[in-house]
């Protein structure tokens, strides 16, 4: 197996494992000899972008982990851990499976929903929601309409099996993300605080047990095969397959087991398998592990101890136990019909030792492993900003009907109801769901207490590809001001980093900065990030995707009965602005939908967008509001097109004294404004209270009847409008017609 | 009341439906395992929703060869009130404890969303609290919710009022604009000849609290406390 020092490794063979010949050096000189081809597979997986950040740990220390709300400290886990109160916690984490999506959309979204939810068992966590993030190309090509509905099919068919229901997420389509999907999945779970298991591998002569599945050939060098371009030029032999009945099994087992107290660390086999999974529990126990592969289940026939070590077959987990209770933990398993096989254990010697029938096949220094080479690259302006940002407004007329205007763009696949989607996905399982799908952010009881939690995901692509500072920043805020108008007080992100190749300069700067927008806002919101995923190398034909962070927040209601929906709740209320009532067109949905124009210089004040949510916090929680409603994309007029058709009563707005465009007013996308709705008798506390944080309050119209009449040239039917919206999305996908760009 | 939940691998609406059992309706509740046999002491047997044995080859197609499952079918011969929520539904219809199979959804996709159903009777033990024609609003979760049995069974049951629910409009009227997966008749639960077991494809352990966004599930169990 050893390789002689003189006999040098070919580039092809470090290109298998994504090296280059720089950290082929670097391995060299660590070890003191050539690495074997396990172990060079060992550090080519664990070194990979994918296991290894290393192009992206640098910037990552810039984001805010600070919290007295936290249990473990951000990254250290396989999930945040955030304590909601009464002695319970949640544990959340967002992750990308968008490599595997673009060649095997089904298995590939599926197993993106399987490996997510083992990140929150893991923890000791129940699982009690999924979220997920969603970016296609154009529906019109043939190919994006089979990947978005692959995708949508695997998310769906994993996430109901297995009894979790998806109660939120978002769809976006960009003709950016054609050929290469983004495909993010937030998994949520609760513990109670004494309930929380760490994924160490501690104390020497416990034994290491492998759960579930048996290994197979499927998913070798997955995390490699997410650290380059072009994924499609690979086989999809790399494409895991799942199997969510399994995972059911060991949700229950792995939650059963725990509570016996005879398991020391628990952690699931995720990217790189067994190795990432052994080197990262023994590494945080400053320990070392030994593995005997022959005493691994498998699924083919003569594997090597290379396939074995860097399988990433599915639904597989790593038990330490404690030594001599062993029999009461796989008793569990053996309950639930799982297979436990005892594979090693744990050593003092600080190196991961894989043996194959006594004989030694690989030893390597955990810390050489587990420290990858961190790359910080020169921070450049890039060229194409400056002419992205140049927007002449004046050169764009105004639309002259904007009833017209607003039903055209209420059938655009992003602003369209997503409801032919989440309609085929499970929201209500668990019993927890008191909003769901289609509202700004969804909302779960906790049992036993009166408190709810809230959780969005956003994400803004065109808006971080205009300005990644101001769109990470942006990103942030919207995901906050969506729990907010829930009812909720944000306390914590968790975020995925979805960007193009680093080594193109313009993508590392799109990193840099929307790093540093996500951590001004993080601090202007007093919130940390808890942890996430970063995933690059997003790019198909050579286009880099939009630089495209999604931002899971969560939300904590001390009282579940003051949530607020977005639905205008009934006829003679007030309606108001909250913020500014007329918006930007720049980056907006409408420049993109009429004018086919991806433009304009994107800006937010923290400042403003803090004290309009905090106002809109204190007015919920003083019972004053009957709906709130983040005015995001298409701006005023489809919000007030949406909790229209929420609340089933139309709207008659016939007071917007402005200086404003037409379009600016109507379809503008500022951030830090929200739609409220109220009843009459409140008009006046909630212009007192509005007024005493200096945040505009403009009353605007009525609730009532059953059309939209918005001043200034607008009158339509609410339910020719509600019909437009409804079908919007559902045409496109089905392929029933081509998407409309007039 | 003593009541149980039949857990099976792959249960997944087992704690909903022990939760909504327990501390809605305050029966005294335990969940059993479904390679228990001693079934004898319970009032009422509750399958619960969700994917028993991973729904391999077809929905309670395994489930209903689990040890309990014969405890379950000598329960129902003594007059037990046994009820099927939605895959509970499906593994009675395996196990023939009622008539009718279920087939895949007519949209080919598993639906969630919210139905009304008519109550079409109040004579069992199920439906009792309810009006008779009353409209429920319960959610649907499932896949394969489109039942189907011969016209001759379908006939008999109309006859002898034992299809206890139908999917409709909010004013009650059945027709298939209103139908979800492409029911026969719209069929949204039945009960056997003896009237005492009851299938379901509507949850209504997931409507049972208004902070859930409704109340009505809570008949069902109301009911089966008179």
């Amino acid at each position: 197996m050893a390789r002689a020092l003189d006999d040098p490794v070919s580039d092809t063979a470090l290109t298998a494992v994504a090296l280059n010949r720089f950290e082929y050096n670097r391995i060299l000189e660590r070890l003191g000899r050539p690495p074997n081809d396990l172990e060079l597979g060992m550090f080519g997986a664990l070194w990979s972008e994918h296991c290894g950040y290393k192009h992206s740990k640098a910037l990552l220390r810039r984001l805010p982990t600070d919290s007295p709300r936290l249990l473990v400290r951000a990254g250290d886990e396989n999930a945040g851990v955030v304590d909601i109160g009464d002695g319970m916690a949640i544990v959340f984490k967002i992750e990308s499976h968008n490599h595997p999506s673009a060649v095997e959309p089904f298995e590939g979204a599926a197993t993106g929903v399987g490996g997510i939810i083992r990140d929150i068992f893991t923890m000791g966590a129940r699982p009690i929601a999924l979220f997920d993030s969603l970016r296609f190309g154009p529906l019109d090509d043939a190919r994006n309409r089979y990947l978005a509905n692959g995708i949508v099919g695997g998310v769906g068919s994993y996430g109901n099996c297995v009894g979790i229901p998806t109660v939120g997420g978002e769809v976006v389509v960009e003709d950016c993300y054609a050929g290469n999907p983004l495909v993010n999945a937030m998994c949520v779970g609760l513990l109670r605080h004494q309930d929380l298991m760490l994924a160490e591998a501690s104390g020497e002569g416990n034994p290491l047990i492998l759960v579930g599945a048996d290994t197979g050939r499927d998913g070798i060098q997955g995390a490699t095969f997410a650290s380059v371009e072009d994924p499609e030029s690979s086989a999809r032999g790399v494409v895991q397959v799942g199997n969510p009945f399994l995972e059911k099994l060991l949700i229950e087992a792995c939650l059963e087991a725990l509570s016996t107290d005879a398991i020391i660390g628990l952690q699931d086999l995720g990217a790189a398998g067994l190795t990432s999974s052994s080197v990262e529990s023994a590494a945080r126990a400053g320990a070392g592990v030994e593995i005997d592969v022959a005493k691994i289940s498998r699924r083919a026939a003569n594997m090597t101890p290379y396939e074995v070590m860097l399988s990433e077959s599915q639904e597989r987990m790593l038990v330490v136990a404690e030594s001599g209770r062993e029999s009461e933990v796989i008793d569990v398993f053996d309950k639930w019909g799982l297979h436990s096989d005892v594979i090693g254990s744990v050593t003092s010697d600080g190196s991961v030792t894989i043996t194959e029938s006594g004989k030694t096949v690989a030893h390597v220094p955990i810390e050489h492993l587990n420290e990858p080479p961190e790359y910080r690259l020169a921070v450049e302006f890039p060229d194409y900003l400056a002419g992205a940002s140049a927007l002449d407004i004046s050169a764009i007329p105004e639309p002259k009907n904007v009833g017209e205007a607003l039903l055209s763009l209420l059938s655009a696949p992003n602003i369209a109801s997503k409801e032919c989607i989440y309609r085929t996905y499970d929201q209500t399982v668990g019993s927890n769901t008191v909003a769901g799908p289609g509202a700004d952010a969804a909302v779960l009881r906790i049992k036993g207490t009166e408190r709810a939690i809230a959780l969005s995901t956003d994400g803004n692509g065109r808006a971080c590809y205009l300005n990644p500072k101001a769109g990470g920043a942006m990103a942030v805020a919207e995901a906050a001001r969506n729990v907010v108008c829930a009812g909720a007080r944000p306390i914590a992100i968790t975020n995925c980093l979805n960007f193009g190749s680093p080594s193109d300069p313009m993508v590392y700067y799109q990193l840099y900065e929307t790093i540093e927008g996500i951590a001004e806002a993080c601090e202007a919101f007093g919130i940390p990030v808890t942890g996430g995923n970063v995933s690059l190398y997003n790019e198909a034909a050579g286009r880099q995707i939009y630089p495209t962070p999604v931002i899971g927040m969560l939300g904590l209601l001390e009282n579940v009965e003051t949530t607020t929906g977005i639905g205008f709740a009934a006829e003679g209320d007030v309606v108001a602005v909250m913020g500014d009532l007329a918006g930007s067109l720049d980056g907006s949905e409408f420049l993109k939908h009429f004018h086919g124009l991806i433009k304009g210089m994107l800006a937010i004040d923290l400042d403003r967008e803090v004290a309009v949510q905090k106002a809109c916090s204190a007015a919920i929680e003083a019972g004053l509001l009957r709906s709130a409603h983040d005015i995001s994309d298409g701006g005023l007029a489809v919000a007030l097109a949406e909790s229209c058709f929420a609340g089933g009563v139309g709207v008659n707005v016939d007071s917007v004294p402005t200086e404003a465009r037409i379009d600016e007013l109507w379809f503008g996308e500022s951030p830090s404004r929200i739609l409220v709705s109220i009843s009459p008798k409140h008009r006046s506390r909630l212009l007192d209270l509005t007024a005493s944080v200096n945040v505009p309050l403009h009353i605007i119209g009525r609730v009532g009847g059953d059309r939209l009449k918005l001043a200034r040239n607008a009158d339509v039917s609410l339910d020719e409008a509600r019909q437009i919206w409804s079908s919007g999305l559902a045409n496109v996908l089905s392929g029933r017609m081509e998407a409309q760009y007039t | 009341m003593k009541a149980c939940v039949v857990v099976f691998p792959g249960s997944n609406c087992d704690a909903d439906t022990y939760h909504a059992l327990k501390e809605v309706a305050g029966f005294d509740t335990d969940l059993r395992w479904h390679g228990d046999t001693d079934l004898e002491k319970y009032d009422l047997i509750v399958i619960p929703g969700g994917f028993a044995y991973g729904d391999h080859l077809r929905a309670g197609a395994i489930a209903h060869f689990a040890p309990a499952m014969r405890s379950v079918g000598e329960a129902a011969k003594r007059g037990v009130r046994i009820l099927g929520i939605c895959n509970g539904f499906q593994v009675l219809l395996e196990a023939g404890l009622l008539p009718g199979a279920m087939l895949r959804n007519d949209s080919l996709q598993f639906r969630h969303q919210w139905v009304d159903l008519r109550v079409e009777s109040t004579e069992t033990p199920f439906t009792a609290a309810c009006g008779q024609g009353q409209v429920l609003r319960m959610p649907i979760a499932h896949g394969e919710g489109n039942y189907f049995a011969d016209p001759e069974t379908l006939r008999q049951m109309g006859h002898e009022r034992r299809i206890v629910f139908r999917y409709s409009d909010e004013e009650g009227n059945v027709d298939p604009a209103h139908n979800p997966n492409g029911s026969a008749e719209n069929i949204a639960g039945i009960i056997d000849e003896g009237g005492n077991v009851m299938g379901m494809m509507p949850h209504p352990e997931r409507c049972s609290e208004s902070i859930l966004g409704g109340t009505h599930g809570a008949l069902i169990w109301r009911s089966l406390g008179l």
